[in-house]
């Protein structure tokens, strides 16, 4: 089940091969839609699908895809899969397909996406490209979730909406940070996440 | 068999179109009803929200909303009701209706009562932003002038810019203006910061950075407003 090189292929991509810190790809949704949390986690659930099931389509269909049309069948597998998803949520969580709105539709564009079923599900079986784009998937997830905690913690003082921050801090003086809430911030968020990434994990330094 | 001759190719583009097509047809029939549902749901919750009332669940958003519309019409240019039949104006789509001639159209209106006993009419518009189309809910009041409350909603504006028309922030300025001036109807603009109507009517600031949905808010107001101002004049003078 898990071989050696399926492990690398599922856990990597969570750490020494993280898709946004160490590939950086994926980067715009990541400013997006990591205001509050609970649209990064449906966001991020909805690439790890994408992700795990485009992966699988191109990857039993590798041997039989002309290669001179190969990025269009990619393309229309991942086109189709985004919008059975955008459906999906539009029939059960309508609030937060509202919300997502343009983004869901916008994971075709997911850098992470092509790239990974160029570079990896082309090449390899489907069960080794399955456990890549849930690793994959994973990785890009739990970025947007620690960018989304810090946003939504100093952004409007609240974790999946419930009030964190005391009203007793308000009253001394503490403010929300308005600037967490707009999208320059979360880059700088990133930007600290790949900092603290990279000072733990010495052999990704260049030189 | 020659992966990359041409008769290869387009057979290849055309069977898989062909079955994602079909896959997808069937997704949308099957959750369709379910979709619907939700919309219909999201439109009440406008609605009220158009009345300054919030309401979260499935459930609680149908009470509420059952409570307080209390009364679907529709009326003709000059003000008349012809129909008042359960949800007639509910199910008004307005995107065809704003397309019809101004002879067939029949204009809906809710009426609600709330908990103090006094009656609002909420009027849906339907107008235009910059990349698709934005409609809303004017709750006024029974002088059938001032403005109560009002709603907005978009299809794919700008997230950050022209999707503002959503937030609280723009939607109560709308509160308390005025619809008419003296016998005029005058609508409610909506302006760039800092400028005024030369007429003097009322006015609310614009969004800053979304000047083309801006300016759909405010032509949507005053077109979809317009054809109602017999109906209004009709409740001034009662």
């Amino acid at each position: 089940m898990l071989s050696k090189k399926n492990k690398e292929a599922l856990f990597n991509p969570l750490s020494k091969d993280n898709p946004v810190l160490v590939q950086i790809l994926g980067i715009c949704s990541t400013l997006a839609v990591t205001v509050s949390l609970e649209p990064a986690i449906v966001m991020g659930i909805a690439v790890i699908a994408v992700l795990a099931f485009s992966n699988v389509i191109i990857s039993l269909i590798r041997n039989t895809i002309p290669t001179t049309i190969r990025i269009i069948v990619q393309l229309v597998v991942v086109a189709a899969l985004v919008i059975i998803v955008q459906q999906f949520l539009m029939a059960y969580n309508y609030d937060v397909s509202k919300q997502l709105s343009v983004f869901i539709g916008l994971i075709i564009t997911n850098c992470i996406l092509m790239g990974r079923l160029e570079a990896f599900a082309l090449n390899n079986k489907p069960w080794p490209s399955f456990l890549d784009g849930i690793g994959n998937g994973l990785g890009y997830a739990i970025i947007l979730v620690i960018v989304a905690f810090f946003r939504e913690l100093l952004g409007s003082g609240t974790v999946f909406g419930f009030q964190v921050i005391p009203q007793w801090c308000y009253d001394h003086g503490y403010e929300n940070n308005g600037l967490m809430i707009l999208p320059p911030m979360a880059l700088i968020t990133v930007a600290c996440i790949i900092w603290v990434h990279r000072a733990r994990n010495t052999e990704l330094q260049e030189n | 068999m020659n992966k990359n001759s041409n008769i290869y190719q387009i057979l290849y583009a055309a069977i898989m179109v062909l079955l994602v097509g079909v896959a997808l047809a069937f997704v949308y029939m099957a959750l369709k009803p379910k979709q619907d549902i939700n919309v219909a749901n999201d439109t009440r919750s406008q609605i009220l929200s158009a009345l300054l009332i919030t309401a979260s669940s499935e459930s609680e958003i149908a009470a509420t909303y059952d409570k307080y519309v209390t009364r679907d019409l529709l009326i003709d240019r000059a003000g008349n009701i012809i129909d008042s039949t359960k949800n007639a104006a509910f199910n008004v789509d307005m995107s065809k209706n704003v397309k019809l001639s101004d002879a067939e159209r029949k204009l809906p209106v809710l009426e609600c009562t709330l908990d103090d006993g006094s009656k609002k009419y909420v009027i849906p518009v339907y107008g235009a932003g910059l990349w698709g189309p934005i409609w809303g809910y004017v709750a006024v009041n029974a002088d059938g002038n001032t403005i109560y409350g009002a709603d907005f909603s978009h299809a794919s504006e700008t997230p950050g810019l022209g999707a503002r028309i959503t937030e609280d922030e723009f939607q109560l300025q709308f509160a308390d203006k005025q619809l008419f001036i003296g016998d005029a109807f005058k609508s409610v603009s909506v302006m760039k910061k800092g400028q005024k109507p030369t007429d003097g009517s009322d006015y609310v600031d614009a969004i800053s950075g979304a000047t083309i949905t801006s300016r759909g808010v405010s032509t949507m107001m005053s077109e979809c407003l317009d054809d109602y101002e017999p109906f209004f004049k009709k409740l001034q003078q009662q």
